[in-house]
């Protein structure tokens, strides 16, 4: 299994690769021999059925879990070398939304970019709340908030972390047609700035520069 | 260090948002020590014999009603995952869990210690003997008490085998805690108790949060 989108990059610096993954669960081979590598302003959709690895692909290119074998690169480097230097360009969305249901969906921003260590403003996490569709909800705790619009605030999240790399897990789940909409042209957006998406969905998705790995 | 306060302030946040969790463990203390002057009597003398075994093992056991929450919320909606992918280390995270631990389980026990020790009519310099000895303890109980939240992350029935991991490590800090009020009530000298409890927490402070941050990894793998 080897995939290789295009390597028409500005900076291959940047590249997330990966060689010869390999993993096993309990007596299961999931997959073994799997390269692959995602260039700058290149989108990654990992399809497969239930059960068949992705979300274990996902977590392995995020380094939270480790391969049985083989390794993932970031710029050429592995990313157990410098793990938090490759943290600081990622950002990862799993099927939990991660969200505090406690806190609003303001204070869930904040507190994010504070752990994030990114700048951001009450007026730009405002702006880009509001841009999501949740204007006059974003000083609601976030378990008054519907699941699509728990989503939502994790849009506004993926738009105020300044990541490089994107890695999303079933990112259109409980979305609306516009709300996947607006989630394609956000991603179309980070792409077209030289950021990397790596994604699952069972959905057919339009987003320009998407390669296609069927686990 | 910004980050070690974000964590703080985030995990002090959350608590506000739902106090009932954290006054439980406080009410737990507070009745739980009460209970002994009720039950045995106006016997003072006795009282005051049995005040620092007693205060310490309640505040042992309300440390631990608290503990469960350290790490398991933050694990089951994921946020645990997100804290280990920010670009911080993992043990700087831990400590400021820790330190959102100690100051709401601990240092409310420190302040209610003197009012709880009136009740087992304890004398002044006691009182000031028994806060300071849980000044220096507390914060060894959240630390010690991290690696058992952590361990059982995940583990159906988690928080009996928690108690059942943590509590025989508590051992120290109680002989040494109730033993500096105690000597001080017969006349003895409890600095060396004092010095012991601060070699605990040092020791507990340098290694901890590293085990700790380890055993939380090996959670969300």
């Amino acid at each position: 299994m080897t995939i290789n989108t295009s390597t028409t990059s500005s900076n291959p610096t940047l590249a997330l690769e990966a060689r010869g993954l390999c993993c096993i669960r309990g007596e299961r081979e999931l997959f073994t021999g799997l390269h692959l590598r995602v260039a700058p302003g290149d989108c990654l959709h990992v399809r497969g059925e239930n059960g068949v690895g992705k979300t274990t692909l996902l977590r392995l290119l995020t380094g939270l879990s480790n391969p049985d074998s083989g390794e993932v690169l970031w710029g050429g480097q592995s990313i157990t070398h410098d793990p938090i230097a490759y943290h600081r360009e990622l950002l990862f969305l799993g099927h939990r939304d991660a969200l505090k249901e406690d806190l609003t969906a303001l204070e869930n921003l904040q507190m994010y970019a504070a752990l994030d260590d990114v700048s951001l403003s009450v007026e730009k996490a405002m702006a880009t709340l509001w841009r999501f569709g949740l204007r006059g909800r974003e000083n609601l705790p976030v378990n008054c908030l519907s699941a699509g619009q728990k989503r939502r605030v994790l849009m506004a999240r993926m738009l105020t972390r300044q990541a490089k790399l994107w890695i999303l897990d079933e990112p259109f789940n409980a979305l609306d047609i516009q709300a996947v909409q607006e989630l394609q042209n956000l991603i179309s957006e980070h792409l077209s700035t030289g950021g990397l998406v790596v994604l699952t969905s069972h959905h057919e998705i339009s987003i320009p520069n998407v390669q296609v790995l069927e686990l | 260090m910004k980050a070690l306060f974000a964590i703080i302030h985030r995990d002090l946040l959350l608590v506000m948002r739902r106090k009932s969790e954290v006054l439980t463990a406080l009410f737990f203390f507070v009745v739980v020590t009460s209970l002994f002057p009720l039950g045995i009597g106006a016997d003072a003398a006795l009282l005051r014999k049995i005040a620092p075994g007693v205060i310490w093992v309640a505040a042992l056991l309300s440390t631990l009603l608290g503990l469960h929450r350290m790490f398991a919320a933050d694990y089951q909606d994921g946020a645990l995952e997100q804290l280990a992918l920010a670009p911080q280390p993992m043990v700087l995270l831990v400590t400021g869990k820790i330190i959102a631990h100690w100051i709401v389980c601990g240092l409310p026990l420190v302040v209610l210690a003197p009012i709880i020790g009136i009740q087992f009519d304890l004398d002044a310099s006691s009182l000031y003997v028994l806060m300071v000895t849980l000044l220096l303890g507390t914060p060894v109980l959240s630390l010690l008490g991290s690696i058992g939240a952590a361990l059982t992350l995940g583990v159906r029935g988690g928080s009996v085998l928690m108690s059942l991991l943590i509590l025989p490590l508590y051992i120290p800090v109680l002989i040494f805690g109730a033993g500096a009020v105690y000597a001080n009530s017969v006349g003895l000298d409890s600095s060396g108790h004092f010095s012991l409890l601060g070699a605990l927490l040092v020791l507990a402070l340098a290694f901890v949060p590293w085990v700790s941050a380890a055993a939380v990894k090996i959670a969300i793998e």
